[in-house]
């Protein structure tokens, strides 16, 4: 992502015409009043809440008690004691990397369908765009349908073909795999529009150069086209981590029944934000404990955020390719 | 653009798997939303509409705990507050850091950009209890007013507005003498109008389908958005999965609207703001 803070020259100041004080106040100082509103909300709601969580994640802080004394580290090291937090990161994880992975595959191959002559061309967009626009909880209520175990269509299919039936909810890993699925039908097609609209700013001749040079359609995909969707890659991965390491969401409403927010009887399908919800609002109300959650997920999107960017730098060989690229 | 491979049969025949992938969970839905209970037990499962849908509906707003058209009266109003503001301050924003000269203009857009990249759903926290601070638990201000404008809008209208507002026309204006707000109101909004239109849209969508934080402040079941009505429904109707799916579906049809009726302009504004990003 380049972005380019000075695309085109400002608006210069209006020429010696002896401008009224009051014209003049207003070229100096109105700027700062139209972008004042967005600074105002975001240090609010925004920065304010993100760094007192640190502060919270300090203190002995619940909803009943009438004062939080400083704890220093100790809920942090409480945290890292917690197996159900180990249990919670690791599901986290396991989501996102069997949910990702496949993700950004199959939208890089979409988008590789999507950049050639089609008919109708923008229907197959909104068709694969539209699980994207739909609610995310009421999915997720008919994904846990879907994936349900004695009357489910997925089983069904499975059954079809010979398989026994998966209980995608009670066994760990099958339920990793379903959340997974519901994940990677609603963001598939966005990476794959994003990952589009790239493919078509490369430049034709560099295709027509690689099919002289011999190389076949797989070829200049992998040498042409890949390495010029790095950058676009790279976003696409970025926000995908963001958001897969914050699933909520999908998971909280693929269970139901008993106390959903733990992912089931075994916390099968908890995620780091269920765990920090848990927590720190219903039914434990600990604000302390679930700011600690909070901000060692905080570290882990930081983390997994630079890996990947440092991985995906090393794509498609280490040719240097600066300005090439856009 | 680049039409170098010409489509194949087996193209259409993937991107047919594809969109079918994409639409048949939202369809079928659609099915169980129509349907009497029964459904839910047949093997194989039905897969066209039944005559039931109405049925559903009335047991639906007749649910003593799903409060479910109070939700969807809720989430109108939060839709459609946050989307005005949104477009109204982002385009303001934006406007001020594409066109005006200001100290500080370079790296409070950098600030902008990185809050883009900052998870902030992790304050939740602190803003539960500043939300106990003001009041505003259980109130619709606690999910209105903190997502007033966003870094996305701000940076989204800044980009637009460098390129679909001329200097020249500015600076004519100005030289007319328009102050910067009328500059704004009577140049830069008019020019600005498709950009608005696909912010608006995709706010009033992320809006309409916002959860965590919803979850999170409004706890009193009598007053939801629908998105927390159907989680009620979830929790708690599992048994009437063809009324749990009515709500799903209703829930999902403002959205599917907007879709059908702006998808174009939306899959434009997605594909545009990725290649200026």
């Amino acid at each position: 992502m380049t972005v380019q803070l000075d695309a085109r020259p400002p608006v210069a100041p209006a020429p010696q015409r002896s401008p009224g004080r009051l014209s003049r106040l207003d070229t100096r100082y109105s700027p700062y009043l139209y972008v004042a509103p967005f600074f105002l909300i975001f240090g609010i709601f925004g920065a304010y809440p993100l760094a007192y969580t640190f502060w919270v994640s300090l203190h002995d802080w619940d909803l009943l008690g009438a004062d939080h004394p400083f704890v220093g580290a100790e809920n942090y090291t409480r945290l890292l004691a917690d197996a159900d937090f180990w249990h919670a990161l690791v599901n986290t994880l396991g989501i996102f990397v069997i949910s990702t992975v496949p993700q950004l595959l199959a939208a890089l191959w979409l988008a590789n369908l999507l950049n050639r002559g089609l008919r109708a061309r923008t229907g197959w967009r909104m068709a694969v765009l539209v699980p994207n626009v739909t609610s995310t909880a009421a999915v997720a209520i008919v994904f846990g349908v879907l994936f349900g175990r004695e009357f489910g269509m997925i089983n069904w299919m499975l059954d079809l073909v010979g398989v026994d039936a998966i209980g995608w909810k009670s066994n760990r890993f099958a339920s990793w795999v379903a959340i997974s699925a519901m994940v990677d039908w609603r963001w598939t097609g966005y990476n794959a529009l994003i990952l589009l609209a790239a493919m078509q700013a490369i430049p034709r001749d560099l295709y027509e150069a690689a099919a002289i040079d011999g190389a076949g359609r797989a070829r200049q995909f992998w040498s042409v086209t890949v390495p010029l969707l790095k950058p676009t890659i790279i976003f696409c991965t970025i926000i995908a981590t963001i958001g897969g390491l914050q699933l909520f969401t999908e998971p909280r409403m693929f269970n139901s029944g008993t106390n959903p927010i733990r992912g089931g009887p075994l916390r099968e399908s908890q995620t780091l934000t269920m765990y920090m919800f848990e927590n720190a609002f219903a039914p434990h109300y600990n604000f302390g404990y679930g700011s600690a959650v909070a901000w060692l997920l905080f570290a882990l999107i930081a983390i997994v955020a630079a890996v990947n960017v440092l991985l995906l730098r090393r794509l498609g060989g280490d040719r240097p390719q600066k300005g090439a690229a856009r | 653009m680049s039409r170098l491979w010409r489509a194949s049969p087996l193209t259409y025949l993937a991107l047919v798997v594809a969109a079918g992938l994409s639409v048949f969970p939202i369809w079928w839905m659609f099915v169980v939303a129509s349907r009497s209970n029964d459904a839910m037990g047949q093997l194989p499962p039905p897969v066209t509409p039944g005559g039931n849908l109405g049925a559903n509906i009335a047991r639906l707003f007749d649910n003593p705990d799903a409060y479910f058209l109070t939700g969807l009266i809720n989430s109108a109003i939060v839709a459609t507050t946050v989307t005005v503001s949104v477009v109204f301050f982002s385009s303001l924003a934006g406007f001020a850091f594409a066109k005006l000269r200001f100290r500080g203009r370079n790296a409070m857009l950098l600030v902008i950009i990185a809050t883009m990249m900052v998870p902030t759903q992790l304050g939740v926290i602190p803003l539960y209890l500043l939300m106990t601070k003001l009041q505003w638990n259980d109130r619709l201000p606690a999910v209105i007013v903190p997502v007033l404008v966003t870094g996305f809008g701000v940076f989204m209208m800044r980009q637009y507005a460098g390129q679909a507002v001329s200097d020249e026309l500015i600076e004519a204006a100005r030289m007319d003498g328009c102050g910067t707000a009328r500059i704004w109101w009577h140049v830069v909004l008019p020019a600005l109008r498709p950009a608005a239109a696909v912010l608006g849209l995709l706010t009033f969508m992320t809006t309409w389908n916002d959860f965590l934080w919803p979850y999170a402040v409004l706890n009193d079941p009598a007053n939801p958005t629908v998105q927390l009505s159907l989680r009620a429904l979830s929790d708690g109707y599992y048994q009437d999965m063809s009324q749990v799916f009515t709500g799903t579906a209703i829930a999902t049809l403002p959205l599917l609207l907007v879709f059908v009726l702006f998808g174009r302009q939306i899959i434009g504004g997605i594909m545009e703001g990725a290649v200026k990003a």
